[in-house]
């Protein structure tokens, strides 16, 4: 029989085998294109992201529902601006810290005071009417920890770490508290879970040391304020030597990167968190539906073994150029050697 | 890889300006301040940026280590010194996007490797061609993190070859160490995977086009 896309992520993320693996591909601005607007125009109103996820869930036959509009969202909040493309993300426009002394004075916008976060609001709710709890509906919040890159530059800072601890941990005081209250008003719109975005962690960006004394740190004082389960998502930065740290922060997923291996980090995950991942969303641009097809097998040979795995793109979002051909020779490979016990797989790998 | 730089690079790695300073001190007494930038910063900044590659240290440590050879090397070799290497012409652009990192890294390498060249900040394309031109620069550096401002490097060459001047354009960013093939399908003439790496390219294009 089978499972709706809720029983099915359940029982994965229970690291049980479902009827197939479960298919997160995180659409965002492939919306627009479904409903003929302009990306800017897209964004502008609920009505709109909710008709485009559900024609792309139906279309792409995913197990997610995916609120997220764009990181800078989070930026208007606290003044900031966004600029729009035609073929991709909209973008921060600009720092809205233009110097460390502003810090000093620096308070948490309310959520209910930021019109783009209610237009996101309103699209949980619109969603969450619309599937009950068929399908999970994921929110998104950036990391207190990651979300001064946008709001002040990444170099800077980097900067503000190494040279200014004090006016660090007083950013991080108050995005913390953001961060909480943007992720349970989702979770109190009808979000499933929400993704923790925070590619700063990642030791692509900085070291295993740094990451206990910072990253780590902040994801303690604000996942277990987060009223719902999380999943970690580093954008495409490497996690391997982190796994077990991001672990004990309680989270449940973690989305990894296509600079590593599948294989190595589900031995290396051991049970004790769930894998989002690893299609290479810039690649995927390019690809055949052969190659679409030969990705998603050797991600599912690699880690589909024991549930504790969805199938993804590695980044959090799939970029606008990747066509619609490739996601739905995706979404074909997945239906057809998705499904448990991936009894094809040992075969297959010799 | 020598002791002396095995020894720099792991200043540098821990973040110890102090002790990159002193090591910079100890070696400027047996070598000329453009010997030490050739012998042991430079040697060093490319072991860390395979490093980072392949994953054993984090950008983090990438960008503190440049800053921290850029600051050793303006005291040693200013912008007016001689040895300083203006020629050929270089700049080095973001383009479209507003992630500004990877350029102020390479920057950084390129200047603690005793280079001066243009920093353009973040420009579009049109903005980027004119001022190419205007500056008659030879060598461009690009740095992108989207995806979409990397297809848009197939605009900017495509531009600089019909106004019918030669300049060589390397590439950096996410976008091309994801997709392997794509500063190929752009049009540039190479891509770094690294800081280090980009520094080393243009040092060689820089040789050939003064030979």
């Amino acid at each position: 029989m089978s499972m709706t896309p809720m029983q099915r992520t359940l029982a994965a993320l229970g690291h049980g085998e479902p009827d197939r693996v479960p298919l997160f591909l995180l659409l965002t601005v492939h919306g627009a294109r479904e409903l003929g607007l302009s990306i800017e125009a897209y964004f502008s109103c609920a009505e709109n992201v909710i008709e485009g996820q559900l024609r792309l869930h139906r279309k792409y036959r995913t197990d997610c529902l995916y609120a997220f509009y764009y990181a800078a969202i989070e930026v208007e909040a606290w003044g900031g601006s966004t600029l729009f493309t035609e073929d991709g993300p909209p973008l921060c426009a600009g720092p809205t810290i233009r110097s460390p002394a502003q810090i000093d004075s620096l308070q948490a916008p309310a959520i209910a005071d930021a019109p783009g976060l209610g237009r996101v609001l309103d699209t949980i709710r619109g969603l969450k009417a619309q599937v009950g709890d068929t399908v999970p509906i994921i929110g998104v919040a950036i990391s207190p920890f990651s979300l001064p890159v946008m709001q002040m530059g990444f170099d800077r800072y980097l900067d503000l770490i190494f040279d200014q601890p004090a006016r660090f941990e007083r950013l991080m005081a108050a995005n913390i508290e953001f961060t909480v209250e943007w992720a349970n008003a989702q979770l109190a719109a009808g979000a499933t879970a929400i993704c923790y975005f925070d590619p700063v962690s990642s030791t692509t960006s900085i070291p295993r040391e740094l990451y206990l004394s910072t990253g780590m740190d902040v994801a303690r004082r604000v996942l277990p304020r987060i009223k719902g389960p999380t999943a970690t998502h580093m954008a495409s930065g490497r996690v391997m030597p982190i796994l077990g740290d991001i672990a004990d922060t309680g989270t449940a997923i973690v989305g990894v990167s296509a600079l590593e291996d599948l294989a190595e980090l589900k031995a290396a995950a051991h049970g004790r968190v769930s894998l989002l991942g690893n299609l290479n969303g810039i690649e995927m641009r390019r690809w055949t539906p052969a190659q679409a097809e030969f990705a998603v097998r050797q991600a599912i040979a690699k880690a589909g073994r024991g549930g504790g795995f969805l199938l993804g793109e590695n980044h959090g979002e799939v970029p606008y150029l990747v066509p619609d051909e490739v996601l739905l020779a995706i979404s074909a490979a997945a239906e057809r050697w998705g499904r448990y016990p991936l009894d094809w797989v040992e075969v297959w790998q010799k | 890889m020598n002791d002396q730089v095995r020894a720099f690079r792991a200043l540098l790695e821990s973040l110890d300006r102090v002790g990159a300073e002193n090591a910079v001190s100890q070696a400027l007494a047996s070598l000329t301040p453009i010997q030490v930038i050739d012998q042991i910063v430079v040697p060093a900044l490319e072991e860390i940026g395979r490093a980072w590659e392949s994953g054993e240290v984090a950008l983090s440590q990438v960008y503190m280590s440049g800053r921290i050879c850029e600051e050793l090397v303006e005291a040693v070799l200013p912008p007016s010194d001689p040895d300083r290497k203006h020629q050929p012409r270089s700049a080095i652009v973001t383009l479209s996007d507003f992630h500004m990192m990877g350029k102020r890294i390479v920057y950084s390498h390129m200047r603690a490797s005793g280079f001066e060249l243009f920093d353009y900040g973040r420009m579009d394309v049109d903005e980027l061609v004119d001022r190419v031109l205007a500056d008659r620069i030879r060598v461009l550096m690009i740095s992108v993190l989207m995806l979409p401002s990397a297809l848009k490097v197939a605009e900017v060459c495509r531009r600089l070859k019909q106004a019918g001047i030669v300049v060589r354009v390397i590439v950096g960013g996410a976008p091309f160490l994801f997709d392997e093939n794509l500063w190929r399908e752009v049009g540039a003439d190479a891509m770094g995977r690294n800081a280090a790496e980009a520094v080393t390219l243009v040092s060689g294009w820089m040789q050939e086009m003064e030979a």
